[in-house]
């Protein structure tokens, strides 16, 4: 995600700058004199310069304030200790609630925990819902692209009927919520005499309608983003509408549509939760039956959470790193979208 | 098979996308005041209060809704004894409108602070130089403009919002459209399709305008510049 604000800042900061120092590609304010030999500082002289800087740092994240001086300094040191205080007091608050919940038992005890802890619930509970999860968001993901490139060549095309069809049936797969779509599939499949399999399919078809709609947009924005001489170029070697959107713009949008795909599949896992309504074995059923069978789905929930947690936590820095790789491929902008 | 009309007299489905809307009108109110004091500690010049928000942004960003929603039932009311109401529908109905509105607010948070980022510096700079404090200046001169960048993106949270109101399901919320469809479905196996079509118009028409009224208002809203 490109913050234009913490460029502008950067340059902004960059101005009150003395001559000898320079702002390296970090932000980071270094110095270009070697060693000053006025520079033997004590102990606590040296704190004191690293908290300024450590500030003049935080200055830099947010326009919105001066350097605050030493009034303003203590105001913030005096609320920054009743934030901490507030936040401590709100957490002790569900701790207590926790441990002493009215007319229930304490769900802190080990008793409770441990069933949500141990090996076995990892083996048979937790790691086969985190490969279920996982598989129908691989299809999903893989079942959207090819979905998205479809329909975006489709909306892309020169034929009119073409063009309308896709939109409706696109327009139409981002209106509906996707849990209607799951259950629609569920039933279906189930009536067609799918049995067990049927809720991993209904997830996949639900996920694909979805977010296919969803990568069609971005491709098609890709594609709108690309440089004019990049279609003139293929016409002037003549290829027609068509092979100049499949060799050269189509290729390019999606290469530069890459790290917003990376952040859909953020989308993708998060939704494929939903699979636990239609009674998909997903990480959150799994969990949950863990909890039916000891009494204890707070503590199960709670460890599917932290490890849902864990697996977007790490595709959304994944979807941050992409974009300079991404770049040289491309004449468009790769750059991650915001993911709702 | 059975006729539409046999499907729409003797369901409910009027009633059951009124209880969509009402969980979204709830979730609107409550995750835009929430979001707005989130992006506020985001921004603040105190630390603790700015690791907080960030913290929380994260959390309901990268969580599920589903687990969200499974976790205020099956946690916090089943087993920490969280209580709105002691009657069963009000109650599950207060919890699906917590869920949403926690949900939400990140996602009108995150709106919001690219709305931001549309603000000019030297708008702030104008600000400051005023003699402006950060409260003042973040609620009379920034926010206001950041508010009138981002209806784009918040039009975009809104319509979220109002399909993830069928998660709702998960918190036991039984009146609304998925467990509507799921019933109807079951008791009229044959005529799936037509059910389907139902709800899925019922959310195309109450969608394609909000839609179109984001972008006529963000592009109306938006400050010439």
């Amino acid at each position: 995600m490109t913050d234009t604000t913490f460029e502008s800042e950067r340059e902004f900061d960059s101005d009150a700058m003395t001559a000898n120092t320079y702002v390296d590609r970090e932000g980071f304010t270094r110095s270009t004199e070697p060693h000053s030999p006025r520079l033997k500082l004590t102990k606590a002289e040296r704190k004191k310069i690293t908290r300024s800087q450590r500030n003049q740092r935080h200055e830099q994240q947010s326009v919105l304030f001066d350097e605050p001086g030493p009034r303003a300094q203590q105001c913030i040191r005096v609320i920054n200790v009743i934030g901490v205080l507030l936040v401590i007091a709100f957490l002790a608050w569900i701790i207590v609630r926790f441990a002493n919940p009215p007319m229930g038992e304490n769900q802190l005890s080990w008793k409770l925990w441990e069933p949500a802890l141990n090996g076995r619930a990892w083996v048979s509970f937790y790691l086969p819902g985190i490969v279920s999860t996982l598989a129908a968001s691989v299809v999903a993901i893989a079942g959207a692209t090819v979905f998205g490139f479809l329909f975006a060549l489709g909306r892309l095309s020169t034929l009119a009927p073409v063009r309308a069809v896709c939109s409706v049936i696109v327009e139409f797969c981002r209106a509906v919520p996707v849990l209607l779509f799951m259950i629609f599939f569920w039933r279906l499949f189930a009536g067609l005499g799918m049995g067990d399999s049927s809720p991993f399919w209904a997830v996949c078809a639900g996920l694909i309608c979805y977010n296919g709609s969803v990568v069609t947009e971005l491709i098609r924005s890709g594609v709108g983003n690309l440089p004019v001489g990049q279609r003139e170029a293929a016409t002037a070697l003549g290829m027609s509408h068509m092979a100049s959107l499949m060799r050269v713009e189509v290729p390019q949008a999606v290469i530069a549509s890459m790290p917003a795909l990376v952040s859909q599949l953020v989308v993708v896992v998060k939704d494929s939760a939903l699979g636990s309504v239609i009674s998909y074995a997903d990480l959150l059923q799994r969990a949950r039956r863990l909890g039916s069978l000891h009494f204890n789905p707070l503590q199960t929930i709670i460890v599917a959470g932290v490890i849902y947690l864990v697996l977007c936590g790490l595709l959304s820095r994944l979807a941050q790193w992409i974009p300079a790789y991404m770049q040289r491929r491309t004449t468009g902008v790769a750059s991650a979208a915001d993911s709702a | 098979m059975r006729s539409i009309g046999y499907l729409l007299t003797h369901y409910d489905v009027l009633g059951a996308f009124g209880v969509n809307l009402q969980l979204t009108a709830w979730s609107v109110l409550f995750s835009l005041v929430l979001g707005i004091i989130l992006v506020l500690l985001r921004i603040c010049p105190v630390r603790s209060l700015r690791l907080f928000a960030t913290g929380f942004v994260n959390l309901f960003q990268n969580l599920p809704l589903t687990i969200v929603m499974v976790f205020l039932l099956l946690g916090a009311f089943v087993q920490l004894r969280f209580q709105f109401s002691s009657n069963f529908s009000t109650n599950f109905f207060w919890f699906a409108v917590t869920g949403l509105s926690l949900y939400t607010s990140a996602f009108v948070c995150e709106s919001i602070r690219s709305g931001i980022n549309t603000v000019p510096l030297g708008q702030a700079e104008a600000a400051r130089s005023l003699g402006l404090g950060f409260f003042q200046s973040a609620t009379l001169v920034i926010l206001p403009q950041a508010v009138r960048g981002s209806v784009a993106p918040l039009g975009n949270t809104l319509i979220a919002l109002l399909k993830n109101s069928t998660v709702a399901s998960a918190a036991a919320v039984s009146t609304e459209t998925s467990s509507l469809m799921n019933t109807m479905i079951q008791y009229n196996a044959s005529s799936i399709v037509s059910v389907f079509l139902i709800f899925a118009l019922g959310y195309v028409i109450l969608i394609i305008p909000i839609g179109l009224l984001t972008t006529w208002l963000s592009n109306k809203l938006a400050v010439r510049r």
